[in-house]
């Protein structure tokens, strides 16, 4: 018994030291700055740089629309799934995990055939119809997680007896999803939305083969240019993802399905 | 009480729906069929038979010929190797460190913690974590520097390179092993204290617990978790470009290189060594599926 407390604390204490060392050797890598002394100089330089502005603004925006447009395209389906279509369960199961099985790269490099702009669809001919693509492409590559989230919190509720309640209340179909499942799968949603906010904001590949100015791509210029400033925004961008999945968690204690007990 | 409502006066839930009603109902899904057939399926299909077509369009095995040309033979090995060693790495580590904080006796905090981590740390992947590496291990990083000024210790000496091979397999563990940890502890979680004391009072020992008890049941989970792993480090480019920058010849790096300028000078085997990937993604993904409802025998 206590030879494998040891052997616990031993294996916890190498994962500590393992996944807090680069973190704290980035921290004090990014006060590097000035020789000799630590000072906060790299942070000072990284947010006065008005292209990290330009691009931080670019990336959240497009993160923004990327939740926005995966809830609208996962929790209609998701619900319909389970309201009326049980069967196709395993077949939008499948669909949502492929961007799972097909690497990001494939992905965009398929779309940079199929919509450049000598083709029918030439998504790619000018930057507002770039964005787009990529915000499609991002929908893509959340998908996954968005959908998995949703449907949780779907099979947390009964959304059949909802529904009829609605219904025999005389809702409509779009005042049924807005009004009625929405606020209960608020949670899930919520959840999906701060992990695609993670996914998305510092996404290298498919914003650099699009060419857009988004924030992925402005760090991997850094990194390839600067020596300190890198590590000041690897802090910046580590302390965003923290922010996202501590939000997730606060959110994950006050999901209806673990203290309302719906069934 | 919405149940005695509702029963009674909503005639669209009744379930055996007639089969005029069968179209209309699929409609509530086109939509997400369309985004994936043109954001999905169309564009790997694209990919796929463009891998089997000349530059005329017309049928060829040409191109899956040409995948065995040195460079690219050489960036798929690579890419394998980087990723078995991760995911080996990440998967061994990764067990380990949840089963102590499940079952190793540990004070009660250790696990939540151990999870929330691993669920930030499984995301902290592309760009940033390239840049935390070259803060620790590269030539000036705060590691290498306090080994060489504490025991007089050069890394790079021994012939370790961060922007090399084992460089990348061991950043790519800080994200592989919260992965394995995340699937791993509802595994462990399934393994009954029953079947432990059951093998103890016949007399049976740890190892014998290990060998004929815990590991057939965790088996399947071990390896298919390990094929996921693997499959995720083969599609990753990110930290890959930004550590290395073009020097490690990995195969999501040429493809990269391809598609920005056309390095192999043939559009079409772009489109092959893409197929390549599609098939060593898809069949570790698809061991991985195999395995897990195998494992569900007995972890539920």
């Amino acid at each position: 018994m206590t030879r494998r407390t040891i052997g616990s604390w031993a294996v916890m204490t190498l994962g500590v030291l393992y996944f807090f060392l680069p973190l704290l050797a980035t921290f004090e890598f990014s006060l590097r700055y000035r020789r000799g002394v630590y000072s906060f100089e790299a942070y000072r330089i990284v947010l006065g740089d008005p292209r990290f502005h330009e691009t931080f603004l670019y990336s959240t925006l497009l993160a923004l629309a990327t939740i926005v447009v995966g809830v609208l395209l996962v929790v209609p389906t998701a619900y319909w799934i389970q309201l009326r279509l049980p069967r196709l369960r395993p077949t939008v199961e499948f669909i949502t995990l492929l961007p799972l099985v097909i690497p990001a790269i494939v992905l965009v490099f398929g779309y940079l055939r199929i919509y450049n702009s000598s083709s029918i669809l030439p998504m790619t001919a000018n930057d507002r119809t770039t964005d787009l693509l990529l915000m499609f492409s991002y929908v893509t590559l959340a998908m996954p997680y968005m959908y998995r989230a949703v449907d949780a919190g779907l099979r947390a509720i009964d959304v059949r007896t909802l529904t009829e309640a609605a219904q025999s209340l005389g809702a409509s179909w779009g005042t049924i999803l807005l009004r009625v499942i929405l606020p209960n799968v608020q949670v899930a949603v919520l959840s999906g939305a701060f992990l695609t906010f993670a996914i998305v904001i510092g996404e290298f590949t498919m914003a650099s083969l699009l060419d857009r100015p988004a924030f992925g791509p402005y760090l991997q210029l850094i990194g390839a240019n600067r020596a300190y400033e890198p590590a000041a925004l690897a802090v910046i961008t580590f302390a965003i993802t923290w922010g996202c999945m501590a939000l997730i968690q606060v959110l994950g204690r006050r999901a209806p399905g673990k203290t309302a007990g719906a069934h | 009480m919405s149940q005695t409502a509702s029963a009674p006066t909503s005639p669209p839930i009744a379930s055996g729906a007639p089969p005029r009603r069968f179209t209309w109902e699929l409609l509530g899904v086109l939509p997400f069929f369309l985004f994936a057939f043109f954001f999905l399926i169309l564009p790997t299909t694209f990919l796929i038979v463009g891998g089997f077509q000349d530059a005329e369009g017309r049928f060829t095995l040409g191109n899956i010929r040409d995948l065995s040309h040195p460079t690219i033979l050489k960036a798929y090995w690579i890419s394998i190797q980087v990723s078995t060693a991760s995911a080996i790495g990440g998967a061994v580590i990764g067990f380990f460190l949840a089963y102590a904080a499940i079952s190793g006796g540990l004070p009660r905090w250790v696990r939540p913690t151990l999870m929330t981590f691993s669920g930030v740390a499984s995301n902290f992947a592309g760009v940033p974590l390239a840049f935390a590496f070259l803060a620790t291990l590269g030539r000036t990083g705060l590691v290498t520097v306090l080994l060489v000024s504490l025991f007089d210790f050069n890394i790079y000496r021994t012939g370790f390179n961060l922007l090399s091979f084992w460089g990348l397999a061991l950043t790519y563990m800080y994200f592989q092993i919260p992965l394995m940890v995340l699937i791993m502890a509802p595994a462990i979680d399934g393994l009954r204290r029953e079947w432990r004391e059951a093998a103890s009072n016949l007399g049976g020992s740890a190892v014998d617990y290990w060998r004929y008890i815990a590991l057939p049941v965790l088996w399947p989970t071990l390896l298919g978790t390990t094929l996921l792993l693997f499959a995720n480090a083969f599609g990753a480019i990110a930290t890959a470009y930004a550590l290395t920058g073009s020097s490690l010849n990995i195969i999501t790096i040429l493809l990269y290189a391809q598609i920005r300028g056309d390095v192999l000078h043939n559009q079409n085997l772009g489109y092959a060594l893409a197929l390549g990937m599609i098939l060593i993604t898809g069949l570790s993904n698809t061991a991985y599926i195999v395995l897990r409802s195998r494992s569900e025998r007995w972890l539920k």
